[in-house]
C-alpha cells in the first residue's frame, strides 16, 4: 500500500519535472529569439535582383544567404564623415569605461566603508541626503550637468571636441559615491570584532581599510568594477546629450550604433550593420558577465535585501 | 513633531556653542572669529593657521573681485544678478566707444549665483572649523597637553578623522555634479526659460516667473500650457499603471522562474540560468532595439503573421505610426519589459530561496501541506519579507524607467499637436519637452512632480521598514 503510494508520487514528480523542463525550454526559446535574430541579421548577406545589397530590416527571420560583408563594412565604413568610425567609437567607449571604472569603484568603496564601519556625527544625515538625491530623475540633473560642463568647456565645443569625453567621464563617475548601498550591505556583514581587535593592535582606520577590509571585499570590488565598466557601454542618453549630436568622432559606441538606425541620411537605416555592431559590442560584455557571474549574482542578491 | 523639537534644540546648541567659545576662549580664539587661523597661529600651529587664512583671503577675493567666465561674473555681482533684473540683450556694438556689450547668459547667471551661495556656505563652515580648532587647542593647554602639531593633524586624517578623507571626494563630486544641478533645475521651474517663448519674443533672456509654470497644469497658459494641461493627467496615470505592472510582473515572474530553475532534480540549471542572464548582460539599447525591429512594420513577426494570413496589413505592436493602437502598445511594453526584467529578479530570488530554512518545509510536509500551499504560506511570505526594500526601489526605478519606453516605442503612438504620446512616461515626456523642445521650465515642472511622487512613496514605505529603522543592527 505504502509502496504503491510512493510509486504514484514519484510518477507525479516525474511529470512535474517533465513539465518544468518543457516550460523552461519554451521560455528559453522566447528569451533567445530576438538575440538570435540580431546575430543572424549580422551575418545576413542578401542582394536584390539588381545587385544592390539589402541592409534594412526584412520580413524573413532566417537570411537567404550568409556572409561577413556587414562586419567588413562596419569596420571600414565612413559614418557621419568620420573615417573608421566604428573602431573609434569602440576605443572611445573603452577609454571612458576604464577611467569611469577606476574612479567609481574607488568612490563607492570609500563611502561604503565610512558608512558601514566608522562612527561619526554626519553619518545618518549623509545617508538620508544620498537617498533623497537618488529620488530625482537623473535626466533632470543631466540637462543642468550639460550646462555646467558647457560653461567650463567640457562638452563638444568647436575648438576642443575631445574634451567632451572628459565631461562624460565626470558625469558618469561623479555621482557614483552616492550609490554605496550595495557595498555598504556587504561591509556590514564583515564582523566588527575583526575591526575592533585590529584597533586594539594599534591599527589606524586607514590601515584597517587597506589591510583588513579591502582583501575581504574582493567580491564587491569586482561587482562594482563590473557595474561601472559596463555602464558606459550600456548608457545611451547621457552620452548623446553630453557629447553632442554633431560630435560624431567622439561618440560612444551606443550613440553611434543608435544613429545607424535613426540617424540622418545617408548613414541611417543600416540595420544589418547595426546588428553586426551589436554582436561586436555584446561579445566582450557578455563574456565578462559570464566570467564574473558569481560576483554579479552575489552583488544583486545583496542589493535586493538592502534596497 | 519630533523633527521640530530637534531643530529648535539643535539651533540652541549651536548658539550656546558659539557664545561659549567666544566667552571662554583665549584671545586667539576670540580673534579667530574675525581672522581665520588667528587662533592657530596664536597656538603656534602655523601651517594650519596659514591655510585657514589663505582660504579666507581667497574666498573674500573671490567675492569682491568677481572673476568672470563667459562674461558672467561670480562673487557679489553673481548674487545681485540672481534677481534676473538689469539684463542686457547684448550683441550691441557702440562705434563711438568701440565697446561691444555681451548679452547676459541667464543660465550661467543662475548657475554662478548658486555656486557663489555654495562658496558662502563653505565660508561659514570654515569659520566654524577654525574657531573650534583654536578652541580645542585652548582646552588641550588647559589639561596640560600640547596643541596638536600639523603632522599629528595629518595623521588623524588617516585614523580618527578617516571619514573626512574618504568622504571629501564624494561630497565635492556630489555637490558639483548632483546637488548643484538638481537645485539649478528646480530653479528653472520658476523661470520663463523656454526656447519657444523666447524665440517668439525675439529675446535670449529669461526672467523669474513665480508659480506660473505650476499653475499651467490647471490653467493651460504658456506655450506648452495646453500640452501640460491636457496631457499631464493621462501621462501621470499611465506612469502609475506602468510602474505597478512592470514591477509586479517582473517580480512574480522572476520568483516563479527561480522556483522552476531551482527545482530539485532538474538538470542543466546552469545552462538555463546562463540563457536568462544573457538579457541582463546585453546592453539594453541592443536588446530593446532588436525587439523593436523584430516587431516592427517590416519585421519578421509581421511578415510571419501576414504569410499565415492572420492579418492583411502589418500590426503596429509598438505604436510607432500615428493611429496605431495605444492599448496594444501599452500591453506590449509591459510584456517586453518582463523579458528584460524577469531574469534580474530570478537571479536575485534564487539566492534568497536557498536561504529559506529547510525545516520549515519539513514541518509543513509532516503536516501534509501541498506544494502550492507551501509556496503561498512559506516561500512567498519569506521572499516578500526579505525583498520589500527591493520592491520599493524597483517601483521607483520603474517610474523613472527611461530606456524601456524610449527605445521601444519612443512614446508612441503620437498625438497630433502634443509632445506626449500614448506610452510616454513622465521621464520620457520630460526628455522630449526639454531636449527636443527646449522648454526647460516646463520640463523642470514635470521633474519636480516626478520627484514629489517618488519621494513620497519612498519616504512613506521605506522609513517604516525594518531595513531602515534597524539599519545598524547588523554592524
Amino acid at each position: 500500500m505504502s509502496n504503491k503510494k510512493y510509486k504514484s508520487q514519484s510518477k507525479s514528480q516525474k511529470t512535474s519535472l517533465g513539465l518544468t523542463y518543457l516550460i523552461l525550454i519554451i521560455l528559453s526559446i522566447i528569451w533567445l529569439v530576438p538575440l538570435l535574430w540580431i546575430v543572424l541579421s549580422a551575418f545576413r548577406c542578401e542582394y536584390q535582383a539588381d545587385g544592390t545589397f539589402i541592409g534594412t530590416v526584412t520580413s524573413n527571420f532566417f537570411p537567404k544567404a550568409y556572409g561577413l560583408k556587414n562586419f567588413k563594412d562596419l569596420f571600414t565604413a565612413k559614418y557621419y564623415g568620420v573615417e573608421n568610425a566604428f573602431p573609434r567609437w569602440m576605443l572611445n567607449t573603452l577609454i571612458i569605461a576604464i577611467i569611469d571604472c577606476v574612479i567609481s569603484t574607488f568612490l563607492v568603496l570609500s563611502v561604503a566603508y565610512c558608512m558601514s564601519k566608522l562612527k561619526f556625527r554626519m553619518r545618518k544625515p549623509f545617508m538620508n541626503i544620498a537617498m533623497i538625491i537618488g529620488l530625482f530623475p537623473g535626466f533632470m540633473s543631466m540637462i543642468a550637468i550639460y550646462f555646467l560642463l558647457k560653461s567650463i568647456g567640457l562638452t563638444g565645443n568647436a575648438a576642443h571636441p575631445e574634451y567632451s569625453m572628459i565631461g562624460l567621464v565626470l558625469a558618469y563617475s561623479a555621482g557614483a559615491g552616492l550609490g554605496f548601498q550595495v557595498a555598504k550591505g556587504f561591509f556590514d556583514v564583515i564582523a566588527n570584532a575583526l575591526v575592533e581587535s585590529a584597533k586594539l593592535d594599534g591599527c589606524t582606520n586607514f590601515e584597517i581599510f587597506l589591510k583588513i577590509i579591502l582583501p575581504l571585499a574582493k567580491p564587491i570590488i569586482i561587482y562594482q568594477a563590473l557595474m561601472s565598466f559596463t555602464g558606459p557601454w550600456m548608457d545611451f542618453i547621457f552620452a548623446k546629450v553630453i557629447i553632442g549630436a554633431d560630435n560624431a568622432p567622439f561618440w560612444t559606441v551606443s550613440v553611434g550604433l543608435y544613429s545607424l538606425l535613426f540617424g540622418t541620411h545617408p548613414d541611417t537605416n543600416l540595420f544589418t550593420q547595426f546588428a553586426a555592431g551589436c554582436v561586436v559590442v555584446a561579445i566582450p560584455i557578455v563574456t565578462l558577465f559570464m566570467f564574473l557571474q558569481k560576483y554579479y549574482v552575489e552583488g544583486v542578491t545583496a542589493g535586493a535585501v538592502k534596497g | 513633531m519630533d523633527n521640530k523639537i530637534n531643530i529648535t534644540s539643535s539651533m540652541n546648541n549651536l548658539l550656546s556653542r558659539f557664545t561659549r567659545r567666544f566667552k571662554d576662549g583665549s584671545i586667539g580664539t576670540k580673534l579667530s572669529h574675525f581672522i581665520f587661523g588667528a587662533g592657530n597661529i596664536y597656538h603656534k600651529q602655523y601651517i594650519k593657521g596659514l591655510l585657514f587664512l589663505l582660504l579666507q583671503i581667497g574666498i573674500i577675493l573671490f567675492m569682491v573681485l568677481c572673476p568672470e567666465i563667459n562674461n558672467t561674473p561670480y562673487g557679489y555681482k553673481a548674487l545681485l544678478n540672481l534677481s534676473l533684473k538689469n539684463l542686457s540683450e547684448g550683441g550691441a556694438f557702440d562705434p563711438t566707444t568701440g565697446v561691444f556689450t555681451h548679452g547676459s547668459d541667464c543660465k550661467l547667471i543662475i548657475l554662478f549665483g548658486f555656486v557663489t551661495i555654495a562658496v558662502i556656505i563653505i565660508y561659514f563652515i570654515l569659520w566654524d572649523k577654525n574657531i573650534s580648532s583654536s578652541f580645542k587647542a585652548d582646552n588641550d593647554l588647559k589639561v596640560g597637553k600640547k596643541p596638536s602639531s600639523f603632522k599629528q593633524d595629518l595623521s588623524e586624517l588617516f585614523d580618527s578623522k578617516f571619514h573626512v578623507t574618504m568622504l571629501t571626494p564624494t561630497c565635492i563630486a556630489a555637490l558639483v555634479f548632483t546637488i548643484l544641478p538638481t537645485i539649478f533645475m528646480i530653479a528653472l521651474a520658476f523661470t520663463t526659460y523656454n526656447d519657444q517663448d523666447m524665440n517668439e519674443m525675439g529675446t535670449n533672456l529669461f526672467y523669474w516667473n513665480g508659480l506660473n509654470n505650476f499653475r499651467a497644469v490647471f490653467t493651460g497658459e504658456g506655450s506648452l500650457g495646453i500640452e501640460i494641461k491636457n496631457r499631464f493627467m493621462p501621462v501621470l496615470g499611465w506612469t502609475f499603471i506602468w510602474a505597478i505592472f512592470a514591477t509586479l510582473t517582473c517580480y512574480f515572474g522572476g520568483i516563479i522562474l527561480a522556483l522552476l530553475i531551482n527545482k530539485k532534480g532538474l538538470k542543466g540549471q546552469k545552462i538555463f540560468r546562463t540563457i536568462f542572464i544573457l538579457t541582463i548582460a546585453i546592453p539594453q539599447f541592443i536588446s530593446l532595439l532588436a525587439v523593436r525591429n523584430l516587431l516592427g512594420e517590416y519585421g519578421p513577426i509581421n511578415g510571419l503573421l501576414m504569410n499565415l494570413g492572420l492579418t492583411n496589413s502589418p500590426i503596429g505592436f509598438l505604436g510607432l505610426r500615428p493611429g496605431d493602437s495605444e492599448r496594444l502598445a501599452k500591453l506590449m511594453v509591459i510584456i517586453i519589459n518582463m523579458w528584460v526584467g524577469i531574469p534580474y529578479t530570478m537571479l536575485m530570488t534564487s539566492g534568497i530561496l536557498m536561504n529559506i530554512p529547510q525545516d520549515l518545509y519539513e514541518a509543513a510536509r509532516v503536516d501534509g501541506a501541498s506544494t502550492i500551499k507551501m509556496f503561498f504560506k512559506i516561500t512567498l511570505p519569506y521572499v516578500i519579507f526579505v525583498t520589500t526594500p527591493y520592491l520599493i526601489s524597483s517601483f521607483v526605478g520603474n517610474i523613472n524607467s527611461f530606456n524601456s519606453i524610449f527605445l521601444l516605442t519612443g512614446g508612441g503612438p503620437a498625438y497630433t499637436g502634443y509632445q506626449a504620446g500614448g506610452t510616454d512616461l513622465l521621464v520620457t515626456w520630460l526628455y522630449k519637452v526639454t531636449i527636443d523642445q527646449g522648454s526647460y521650465n516646463t520640463g523642470a515642472v514635470i521633474g519636480i512632480f516626478t520627484f514629489i511622487i517618488t519621494a513620497s512613496i519612498t519616504l512613506l514605505t521605506y522609513r517604516r521598514s525594518k531595513a531602515y529603522n534597524q539599519e545598524d543592527t547588523f554592524q
